[in-house]
């Protein structure tokens, strides 16, 4: 049942990847989120090299985004406007985190930063995420449901080059989406994730998008960066492996479907409690790995890789 | 099934070497084969190695994969995190080191010997390109290099047996792990008498990718623009004909 991944170079059970795909899958179809946040880690624990679960992990969730964009945009929950505004802000940092990626590569750190990199993340959004959801969920047990306001208005409704997104029911400053997509566009390059579990909450609280258009939107800017992440890591580093990522894919389209239909019955806090804790799980087991004395001090690169 | 083939492969081996224009060679030997396929299924490979002798004596096989330069990094602890710290380059380290030999190898060669021929996973000549850097520490990184080679299976610990089949005829089989790097490796066999080297004879084991992995490789590293396009397009076809499938249901 083995089967030879001939980037990564070594041989696998293909049923573990299928699992592992699925599994994932799963969970990106119930949270809204690409799950590369999971997938990246797990593969590396598989034995996979860094640098290819990241490369491969960005084909595997252009997958996973075009399904999900194919679903919202039936329902009209994409924004193609904030989307286009976020993907070219992605184009730009993708670059330039491939760049990084490269540099790090070289330096013999790459392993470490995509470590460090997670645990800040994951760690943060994580803890935001659970403090917010809790917060509403208590709040809403209390004091029944209250009018909220669409969103607040701070110094970054001052930002200069205004635009109107009329899908979000928005008029803030282009520049806003742009510097999100820039922050994701790195990350994505750096760490093979698409980013979600970092933009949507960054479309809730930064951009005061409406829920209901966040996680479509989301997908949709995703599908571009990650295409463009497959194309530049295949052409820099020669790190995306068709077959590891192939049988991920095949998993995480059928665990995908299954996710929508199990979250559609779950409340919204619900939800979102359960992704963080499940984010935060992943950070602090990565930050464990991290502190924990090595059982080998020392380890092997071929020259000039990581 | 392959000892038979072996064992039949072997006797013609002896029939050759005790007729008369073979009469003069010391040492006759071959492998069961010349040519390690990774395929898609491959999950490591078996070789048989074989030959006869003139007479009695000791047999030591060593096979060395292809030598690649190799970084050893050495993690330290900065603010509480490992991180990778120093590091040396090793110019030639054999990416495979295995041996089998017919007695424990210091009971057939002196240590000396050992190390000229690079008999035996501590005999290995493995030394930085300028060795006048960092001189004092080359023994850790070197004993590193060993240990994480062994743990992947590349570098044999305990030597394998050679088998003698009588007095002349012998065997030895070594295991390739699935984690090998491909290229020419080289068979040595050593015919050692009374303490030296009578004869070696070198042999060429090519371990190379085969079929469909083999194609995907050298196609992301020749094409790697195309290569990613066609990666984007499989990736979006597999997940356009999921979202389209489920609709259905």
């Amino acid at each position: 049942m083995h089967v030879y991944l001939p980037i990564a170079e070594l041989s696998v059970n293909w049923l573990t990847l299928l699992v592992i795909g699925s599994g994932v899958g799963f969970l990106s179809g119930l949270f809204g989120v690409g799950g590369g946040f999971l997938m990246t880690p797990l593969l590396i624990f598989l034995g996979v090299p860094a640098p290819v679960a990241v490369g491969t992990g960005a084909a595997q969730i252009l997958a996973s985004s075009v399904s999900g964009v194919l679903a919202h945009w039936r329902r009209q929950n994409v924004d193609v406007q904030m989307g286009l505004a976020l993907t070219a802000g992605g184009f730009v940092g993708s670059a330039l985190g491939i760049w990084i990626f490269t540099l790090l590569r070289q330096a013999g750190q790459v392993d470490l930063v995509i470590r460090i990199c997670f645990v800040l993340f994951l760690g943060g959004v994580g803890g935001l995420m659970l403090v917010e959801s809790a917060r509403t969920w208590f709040r809403q047990a209390t004091s029944g449901v209250r009018k909220r306001k669409l969103h607040e208005h701070n110094w970054l409704h001052g930002l200069p080059f205004k635009l109107r997104f009329r899908s979000s029911k928005l008029y803030i400053s282009a520049l806003l989406p742009l510097a999100v997509g820039f922050a994701i566009g790195i990350l994505t390059a750096i760490m093979g994730v698409g980013g979600g579990f970092i933009l949507v909450p960054a479309m809730i609280y930064i951009l005061g998008m409406p829920t209901q258009m966040v996680v479509g939107t989301s997908l949709f800017q995703t599908l571009f960066v990650a295409a463009n992440v497959t194309i530049l890591q295949s052409i820099t580093n020669q790190t995306v492996d068709v077959m590891l990522a192939l049988l991920l894919i095949v998993g995480g389209v059928i665990g995908a479907q299954l996710g929508t239909r199990f979250g559609a019955r779950l409340r919204g806090e619900q939800l979102r409690i359960l992704l963080a804790a499940l984010v935060l799980a992943v950070g602090l087991k990565l930050a464990f790995d991290l502190f924990t004395t090595p059982d080998d001090f020392y380890s092997l690169a071929p020259e000039g890789l990581g | 099934m392959s000892v038979l083939r072996t064992t039949l492969l072997s006797a013609i081996v002896i029939l050759l070497a005790l007729g008369s224009g073979a009469r003069a060679q010391p040492l006759v030997a071959d492998l069961s084969q010349h040519l390690v396929a990774i395929t898609a299924g491959f999950t490591g490979a078996d070789i048989v190695m074989f030959g006869a002798t003139d007479g009695p004596g000791d047999v030591i096989i060593v096979v060395t994969g292809p030598p690649k330069p190799t970084i050893v990094r050495r993690k330290g602890r900065l603010a509480g995190i490992w991180v990778n710290r120093e590091s040396m380059l090793f110019a030639d380290a054999p990416t495979f080191y295995g041996v089998a030999a017919s007695k424990p190898i210091d009971e057939i060669l002196a240590h000396n010997q050992l190390d000229r021929h690079q008999i035996g996973v501590d005999h290995i000549r493995l030394l930085p390109p300028n060795p006048e850097a960092r001189r004092d520490d080359i023994p850790e990184f070197r004993e590193a290099l060993v240990r994480a080679r062994q743990r992947d299976g590349l570098y044999g610990g305990e030597p394998g047996k050679v088998t003698f089949l009588g007095e002349r005829l012998f065997r030895a089989r070594m295991a390739l792990p699935a984690k090998v790097t491909t290229g020419t490796y080289r068979v040595q066999m050593f015919l050692v008498r009374e303490g030296q080297v009578v004869t070696v004879q070198t042999t060429p084991l090519l371990v190379s990718k085969i079929g469909f992995g083999a194609d995907v490789f050298d196609f992301a590293h020749q094409d790697s623009a195309f290569y990613g396009l066609i990666a984007i397009l499989m990736a979006a076809a597999a997940g356009w004909t999921a979202a389209a499938a489920f609709r259905r249901i």
